[in-house]
């Protein structure tokens, strides 16, 4: 068994408004920030976890496609980095 | 023959499981039975509500949690045996989040917690959960949410459209939901997800009756 530290990335579908990411927009050129033409909120999960090497990737996909991210609203990617 | 029971579940975190009790028991005399989302015998009821609240405290995303439950690995078999469920706000969530109603709930357009009284027309007579007296009713029902607004790509709602799922729609869409989409159910007519609370329009004291009806229907087999 290995160790892994796993970074998985869950933004909103292109498709699906996103109302928070809006409101920080709005936000962040009343600091004098010009030029923004899109902003969205998405989330960043980080596990730690022990897996065999060849089972690593078949692990997260099924943690990211049932629990981490809601695929009718949300895409996902991740990083895997071996400790 | 035992009497007709309706299963509550309750989620740590769910808050509306007790109105709901107090709507059926108290205002329609329905028999009722709270059942902690840890139990998988669903034998002793004959239709199931998942009430309104925060389950898991709405951690990660509202109703992604209550979808891992015991409870709801067994409403699998439950749904397919054509027996009625009825969720209701977050219950709603919940069965988007498992799978048994498509699309998605996600946060309102303009962020607030809306908590009003609205508007809806009866759109499906699928399922008979609402009183159909002519082609253009209309209902009023309060809705308390965050994260109500109905998504789904377009091929889910042509699907819905063609298929006469949606069961309601706001009159005036007070969250931005795809299509003023305020509850739909699905093929079979028997689950049922709602934004809007029924159990809180149920006596004329506080503010209406036009919920009665929908849990009333939980009786119908």
């Amino acid at each position: 068994m290995d160790q892994f530290e796993v970074k998985v990335f869950i933004r909103l579908r292109p498709s699906v408004l996103d109302p928070a990411g809006e409101a920080i927009k709005s936000a962040s050129s009343k600091l004098g920030v010009a030029g923004i033409k899109s902003l969205r909120i998405g989330k960043m999960i980080e596990v730690k976890l022990e897996s065999n090497e060849e089972d690593i990737k078949a692990n997260i996909e099924l943690l990211c496609d049932r629990l981490f991210a809601n695929t009718v609203i949300e895409d996902y990617e991740y990083s895997i980095n071996k400790l | 023959m035992a009497s007709f029971t309706v299963g509550i579940v309750v989620f740590p975190g769910s808050n509306c499981d007790r109105d709901v009790s107090w709507a059926l028991e108290g205002c329609l005399d329905i028999k009722t039975k709270f059942l902690w989302h840890e139990s998988s015998d669903l034998n002793e009821v004959d239709s199931i509500v998942l009430p309104g609240g925060f389950s898991y405290g709405d951690y990660l995303r509202c109703g992604a949690i209550a979808r891992f439950s015991p409870l709801i690995n067994s409403l699998h078999d439950f749904v397919k045996s054509g027996r009625r469920v009825l969720g209701i706000c977050n219950g709603f969530q919940i069965l988007t989040e498992s799978g048994f109603l498509p699309g998605a709930l996600v946060a309102n357009k303009n962020l607030n917690f809306i908590c009003d009284d609205v508007d809806l027309n009866v759109i499906t007579s699928k399922g008979g959960w609402f009183q159909k007296l002519n082609e253009k009713q209309n209902i009023k029902l309060p809705i308390a949410h965050g994260e109500g607004r109905y998504h789904c790509d377009q091929d889910t709602l042509k699907k819905l459209t063609d298929n006469d799922l949606i069961a309601l729609k706001y009159k005036t869409n007070p969250n931005g939901s795809t299509s003023d989409i305020a509850g739909i159910t699905n093929e079979k007519g028997n689950v049922l997800g709602l934004m809007p609370h029924p159990e809180r329009a149920c006596d004329e004291s506080i503010g209406g009756i036009d919920g009665l009806y929908t849990l009333k229907s939980l009786i119908t087999q």
